[in-house]
């Protein structure tokens, strides 16, 4: 036992922290929840700290989108190109252009680290879709989204899909000859949409395309309606998973009941901290060194002009690259049609996210599986899931390749026919192969990589309760196969029989 | 690893559980539970899959003190870094902050300060790897379902024993939620016969970006040029491409025969794909292809889609000149211009 001497020093090192804790608890009775919050655990491994990068590049994205908001102009009114003070981009000078698009190139030319906080801003959006898609793929690869975290599935493709449109509105805003035929294309894919398409366009637009209003509507979409949507579906998402704990992949000493990994306080919070910078630090450094979306080059929008090579960001082009691969089909009798676009741009991405919406509810069925699982699969004991996963990249993959058809076509000196007919094929035969390989693949990882804990395999040493040693291969072996490796199906099977035995 | 297979060995060394105690089993003096919280609750029994004993107050350098200093400094040289690259902000700031100098002292600003922050916690903090229980907020005990099942069932029950002020409710607020829509229905006007129209029209000028008016002389064979109406720039489905195809056989429908001027043809550029404008203009093959796309267009055969995800020709707009030897139109376009949609038909 302590001796009195110890406790007293003990209580005395405490008292400055008590006293803060006091003062929050005399309000809210916090303490309990305090020392929940403290000393919460993590689980330590790489993969989780994906998501923390999106949600670092999002901190950073909206420090730096709420800077640029105090230069942007968000109005299409025309002004011809002619600052006063500060740097000119000559090359523009007396053009006609809107004020929108002005404003971009005095954000760019004459405010000092304006140019910096744009590119950081676009960077910092490119940093986080990826992230995010990283993040996704790690759930679904995982078996993360099983029971009981189906809620932050849906939430989280919810949020994947608004963060796809605020990064298309935001780099549609500046009103450049890019931006302006990526609203174009959506304009169309809208008015396309049966019976209600030139509804919604003549609401969003205010008219018909391009009218005087857009540039202002979609800055309130941008700056407002997405992050305020955002931010909410976040903070859902962030405390679903407090509250749930988070995930961890099997391993020693690890339980479906318990949590290991590191404390919030201190170890987790500052290593959160310390990859906030970095990410920071990152983007910061190629927002200082590698271009990224340079608007005076692409020149101010007209409806008449466009450039080759006018590509989306990465994380839309999936869906620009599905435009250019839907074939000329449309459809029309009684006097109506269904526009061509709508059928990529609108009903594919419709299809797939209703198929990963309800993905939860179709493993469930597969895998006959209803219990709560807080550890995690290994994708190669899932072989099906696993395959529907790399189908779906492949497919996703495909279709970006399309959008810079024009570009690989310059760059390989193939004609853009003949990519966009393979690439078509692609989207048809790619997932299906990707499925099998990844299916066999998984299969073969399975045999030559059995579980060291769930199946063990011969040349494992163990100690019996008599304790005497043999090897585990010899004498318990599990029921191995002709070819001496670990039938694992057979014992996946064997498990299930006995979860419905019970 | 710190947890200990046998509880008595090592121990913790927190006061009030030395000496083999048990964490958990008795709280440390004057606290209301054991300060290292392992998930559990006061009242609740040890879970099996929770070590005893563990001891997460260890750091990495903690028996090194030479490699604790050589880490310190480390940690302090990541950080100076960072108080060097922000003084250097400023300094670039005043000086005309210049982007690539910016970006690399903004980068070091951060790093310095995260490197450091991540040193830290590995080489001279504690609380790594330590088993808890993840409690009970996994599922709730089947008292407190019924529990909750019963609060809401007491309320609802006399709910629903007026189910025509039940259903009433649901009437009207279907109704109202439709009323509150209307607002949104100010945001633009009822889609119009500009679906169906442009600017062009009988006798309107076919001028350049700039404005002239144009003859046919002016362009030479094999040019194309975009065309706007006189006065209608902003009218973004007029943009209207004029070819002279010279000699080159092309073949249009023998209602149109008057709609060009010699081998002068105009047709509509606004793809009717995705309404991107379709200005890639190759001479040998006389094809048009639109950018965004590839929809490529045969001039030749009454500019037919020929590749690509375009689902019709792009529309003829019927051209003559007017008394002062102008390129004018002779009707606006007789189809709608652009890309389809449902009442196009």
């Amino acid at each position: 036992m302590s001796t009195t001497q110890e406790r007293a020093d003990t209580q005395k090192r405490f008292t400055l922290a008590k006293k803060g804790f006091d003062e929050a608890d005399d309000r809210f009775a916090s303490s309990r929840w305090f020392v929940s919050v403290l000393d919460k655990i993590f689980p330590d491994h790489w993969s989780f700290m994906v998501g923390e990068i999106a949600l670092d590049s999002l901190i950073l994205l909206i420090l730096t989108g709420v800077y640029l908001t105090f230069f942007f102009i968000p109005n299409s009114r025309d002004v011809v190109y002619a600052p006063t003070a500060g740097h000119v981009y000559a090359p523009l000078v007396g053009q006609h252009m809107s004020e929108a698009y002005q404003s971009v190139l005095n954000i760019s030319f004459n405010v000092r680290f304006g140019l910096l906080m744009r590119q950081a801003h676009h960077w910092a959006a490119l940093v986080f879709l990826a992230a995010v898609v990283f993040h996704l793929c790690r759930i679904f690869f995982t078996g993360a989204f099983r029971k009981p975290r189906e809620t932050n599935w849906i939430i989280g493709l919810t949020l994947w899909m608004i963060v796809m449109l605020e990064g298309f509105t935001g780099y549609s805003l500046p009103d450049d000859l890019l931006s302006g035929t990526g609203i174009r294309v959506i304009y169309s894919v809208l008015e396309g949409i049966p019976f209600v398409g030139t509804w919604i366009t003549y609401d969003l637009w205010g008219g018909r395309y391009p009218g005087t209003t857009f540039i202002t509507r979609l800055f309130i979409v941008h700056e407002f309606i997405f992050p305020a949507l955002i931010v909410g579906l976040l903070s859902a998402h962030l405390m679903i998973l407090w509250r749930q704990k988070h995930t961890d992949f099997p391993g020693p000493g690890k339980t479906e009941t318990n949590i290991r990994g590191s404390r919030v306080w201190p170890q987790y919070a500052m290593k959160a901290g310390g990859l906030a910078m970095i990410v920071s630090g990152v983007i910061f450094a190629l927002a200082g060194l590698v271009q990224i979306n340079p608007v005076w080059i692409y020149g101010p929008y007209t409806p008449y002009t466009v450039s080759t090579g006018s590509t989306p960001d990465w994380y839309v082009a999936w869906l620009d690259g599905a435009v250019r691969l839907w074939p000329h089909w449309e459809f029309r009798s009684f006097g109506h049609e269904i526009a061509n676009p709508f059928f990529p741009g609108l009903l594919i991405p419709g299809v797939v996210f209703t198929l990963m919406y309800l993905w939860p509810v179709v493993d469930r069925k597969i895998y006959n599986d209803h219990e709560r699982h807080n550890l995690l699969d290994r994708p190669r004991d899932k072989p099906f899931r696993t395959g529907v996963g790399v189908a779906a990249i492949v497919f996703f993959a495909d279709l970006t390749l399309a959008t810079g058809d024009d570009i690989l076509s310059n760059n390989l000196h193939i004609p853009f026919e003949r990519i966009l007919e393979v690439l078509q094929y692609g989207v048809v035969i790619g997932p299906v192969a990707g499925f099998l390989i990844a299916y066999k693949a998984c299969k073969a990882l399975q045999r030559t990589d059995a579980h060291p804990i769930r199946h063990p395999v011969g040349g494992m040493i163990v100690r019996a309760a008599d304790g005497s040693y043999h090897t585990l291969g010899e004498a318990h072996a599990p029921h191995a196969g002709e070819d001496g490796y670990v039938e694992v199906e057979k014992a996946e099977e064997h498990a299930e029989e006995h979860a419905e035995g019970r | 690893m710190t947890i200990l297979d046998d509880p008595g060995q090592g121990g913790s060394r927190e006061p009030g559980a030395g000496g083999g105690a048990e964490p958990g089993d008795q709280p440390t003096e004057g606290l209301a539970f054991d300060p290292r919280h392992f998930g559990i609750a006061p009242d609740e029994p040890w879970p099996d899959d929770v070590p005893r004993g563990q001891d997460d107050s260890h750091w990495r350098f903690e028996h090194d003190p030479g490699r604790a200093r050589i880490a310190e400094l480390r940690i302090a040289a990541c950080w100076i870094v960072s108080l060097l690259a922000s003084i250097g902000i400023a300094v670039v700031y005043v000086t005309g902050a210049q982007n690539q100098a910016s970006g690399i002292l903004w980068a070091l600003a951060f790093l310095g300060i995260g490197v450091g922050l991540i040193l830290w916690a590995r080489d001279l903090l504690p609380g790594h790897d330590v088993i808890a229980s993840r409690g009970r907020h996994d599922a709730s005990d089947e008292g407190n379902r019924w529990a909750v099942a019963e609060s809401f069932a007491r309320g609802l029950e006399p709910i629903a024993r007026r189910p025509f002020l039940f259903k009433l409710l649901g009437a009207v607020g279907g109704v109202f939620g439709i009323a509150a829509l209307f607002p949104l229905a100010s945001l633009g006007p009822r889609p119009d016969r500009n679906l169906y129209h442009t600017k062009w029209g009988r006798g309107v000028r076919a001028v350049t970006e700039d404005g002239r008016p144009l003859r046919p002389s002016d362009l030479p064979v094999n040019g194309i040029l975009t065309v706007f109406p006189e006065g209608g720039m902003e009218d973004a489905l007029a943009p209207t491409l004029l070819i002279n195809l010279g000699d080159a056989p092309f073949e249009i429908p023998p209602s149109r025969t008057n709609w060009n001027i010699g081998g002068i043809v105009a047709f509509s550029k606004i793809c009717t794909h995705a309404g991107c404008p379709a200005g890639l203009y190759n001479v040998q093959t006389h094809q048009l292809v639109c950018p965004c796309h590839q929809s490529t267009f045969d001039v030749l055969e009454d500019c037919k889609p020929v590749f690509g995800p375009a689902p019709r020709s792009l529309p003829q707009l019927p051209i003559t000149t007017d008394t002062e030897g102008y390129i004018v139109a002779r009707s606006d376009y007789t189809q709608p211009v652009g890309p389809g949609f449902w009442n196009r038909g």
